[in-house]
């Protein structure tokens, strides 16, 4: 019997809870040691603009859901992402990563998507407020998602750098579209595996593999693009530039802060958050000497 | 004559076939820039809801005409088009403009009154000052075979309408069936003295789609070349994106030629398409994809 021919996954980007090829059929190839194991597809703007499509349109269903519900369903990624521990360790492995290095990004990282998903339900009793004010008005503050934020991920960090731009930012309900470490993409693509086997709904979350000097660029000036959160250190200062277009709001986080555990902190999310104060006009009796 | 109508066979796997290629194709940026224009010129910019107010139409006027305030020199659309009650809000509207108001009459969207009621529907319309009249043909009288009732219907409305007011026969294609019936349909109302022939009400799916279209425009063409005369086409329902629209463009421009890419005798029926191509040529011009926050909604 002849040798039997092993079966090599295609890696594909995601939108819209599918998995789709670049629209370009570009692809670049990654090797160990000379020999190459995987292709990735180098998305273009176009494979952006769709995913951006899809983002809008997953947002709102996705911002409306109670946030129990959302809580549910981050905690689903996590229960997911733990079952296939082992293939995420082969994959980093392969990549280059060491059987310790790789065993403990996937702890973090699977603890790090519990530890945001609880949030869900929390987030607006510890930063939403009661403001007093000196009119007869019932003043308070709530926070609420911005809508579609691009995420240029971590190149280093290929699983806890993808989980810590992509978890804080969908727990408040945006939608968001993610460009992957170019250097470890393979993670990112078997973790949209994940994303797609969790309830997540379609379009919620988007990962395109590809250079980020190619995708920075309309990425920060897409008008349907409402903020954007840098965990890449190769950040342009165009981008900077092109984003006060429509005024995004850029939140920026180096490797360190993702690898500490001061990541794991409510503010992140509140970054991604916007604030909405009410003033609501309430009567006072003035007959009464007081209104208790 | 009818007689000669029951014969036409469409070769259903051919339309199909040349729609695929059609679909296919790729546009430069400046070809594209110029459909993109050309599209939004040819726009009938449509509400026709139960729930229509006057201030529904007075906004959908006021954006008819400032559509392009982000970028001068662009075109305004052909027309709007609105329920014949609402002709006269229109007509004021629109007065100090070259936006025509159109109207859709013959009891819209069924089409199923009597004639008197039809021609009445008509001249109101007309009264109330619109430019152009979209009637539609009665589908119950065409699949039983009633067909000199449908073109002596189309023949009694066009008569209302005079040499002044353009028809557009909307035969609801989606309600007719095969090809077959759809070209039969094109031919019937293009005979009978239509000035376009229209795909849909918007009301039903499927309403305008390529193939459909394809076939229409045959008829068209076979009649300009029994003829001499042209009709118009108007696509409508369901077109909602530029990239579908430059599709049609290109439909227009390989079955019919340069002659009918103006809107004298092509239009889109649609609501949202505007926007969306605003939204392209606003890409084309800055660079950056747009966002619809920034542009109207109604």
């Amino acid at each position: 019997m002849s040798e039997r021919i092993k079966v090599l996954k295609t890696y594909k980007i995601f939108i819209d809870g599918k998995f789709p090829r670049t629209e370009s059929g570009r692809y670049y190839q990654l090797k160990s040691k000379d020999i190459p194991y995987a292709n990735v597809c180098l998305s273009s703007k176009k494979d952006l603009r769709n995913a951006v499509v899809a983002a809008r349109k997953a947002f709102l269903p996705w911002a409306e859901k109670t946030a129990y519900n959302r809580s549910q369903i981050l905690y689903r990624i996590a229960e997911m992402l733990e079952s296939r521990k082992t293939q995420f360790i082969d994959e980093l492995t392969i990549q280059g990563f060491s059987k310790k290095d790789a065993s403990k990004e996937l702890d973090q990282s699977i603890d790090r998507i519990i530890y945001f998903a609880g949030w869900a339900d929390k987030i607006n009793q510890v930063f939403g407020a009661v403001n007093p004010v000196a009119s007869s008005h019932y003043n308070f503050t709530l926070f609420e998602p911005m809508g579609v934020i691009g995420v240029l991920s971590s190149d280093e960090s290929p699983l806890l750098g993808l989980v810590s731009s992509i978890i804080p930012v969908i727990v408040s309900g945006n939608s968001c579209v993610v460009i992957a470490s170019e250097k470890y993409p393979l993670s990112s693509i078997s973790f949209a595996e994940v994303i797609s086997n969790s309830d997540v709904p379609s379009g919620v979350i988007n990962i395109l593999t590809g250079t980020k000097k190619e995708l920075a660029s309309p990425i920060s000036s897409h008008m349907d693009i409402n903020a954007l959160g840098l965990f890449s250190q190769k950040i342009d200062k165009q981008i900077f530039i092109n984003a006060t277009e429509n005024l995004k709001r850029i939140s920026s986080f180096n490797d360190i802060q993702i690898y500490s555990d001061d990541f794991d902190s409510p503010y992140i999310i509140k970054k991604f958050m916007e604030s909405k104060t009410t003033w609501h006009p309430v009567e006072v009796d003035f007959t009464k000497t007081n209104n208790y | 004559m009818i007689k000669e109508f029951n014969n036409i066979k469409v070769d259903k796997v051919g339309i199909e076939d040349r729609i695929n290629r059609i679909t296919k194709r790729s546009l430069k940026r400046e070809s594209k820039l110029k459909g993109l224009e050309m599209i939004l010129s040819m726009i009938d910019l449509t509400t026709l809801e139960g729930m229509d107010t006057v201030k529904k139409v007075e906004q959908l006027c006021y954006k008819a005409t400032h559509l392009h305030n982000q970028f001068p020199n662009l075109p305004s659309v052909a027309a709007v088009c609105v329920y014949p009650n609402m002709v006269r809000i229109a007509s004021n509207s629109l007065k100090e403009s070259d936006v025509l108001v159109a109207s859709v009459a013959t009891a819209f969207p069924s089409g199923n009154a009597t004639l008197q009621i039809k021609i009445n529907d008509t001249k109101e319309a007309i009264e109330n000052g619109a430019n152009e009249v979209d009637m539609v043909i009665s589908r119950g009288k065409f699949h039983s075979g009633e067909y000199n009732y449908v073109f002596d219907e189309i023949a009694a409305i066009k008569d209302v309408c005079g040499e002044n007011s353009r028809l557009k026969v909307i035969l609801e294609t989606g309600e007719l069936g095969d090809y077959d019936h759809i070209r039969m349909a094109s031919e019937i109302a293009i005979n009978a003295g239509a000035d376009f022939i229209k795909t849909s009400t918007g009301k039903i799916s499927p309403a305008a789609t390529l193939p459909i279209t394809l076939v229409m425009l045959e008829a068209i063409k076979d009649h300009y070349y029994s003829t001499g005369k042209m009709v118009g086409m108007k696509p409508a329902g369901g077109i909602s994106n530029a990239k579908l629209a430059l599709q049609y463009l290109i439909l227009v421009k390989e079955t019919l030629g340069n002659l009918w890419l103006d809107k004298h005798w092509f239009r889109f029926g649609a609501s949202s398409l505007a926007n969306d191509v605003l939204m392209q040529i606003a890409k084309q011009k800055t660079g950056f994809y747009q966002s619809n926050n920034y542009f109207s909604k109604d």
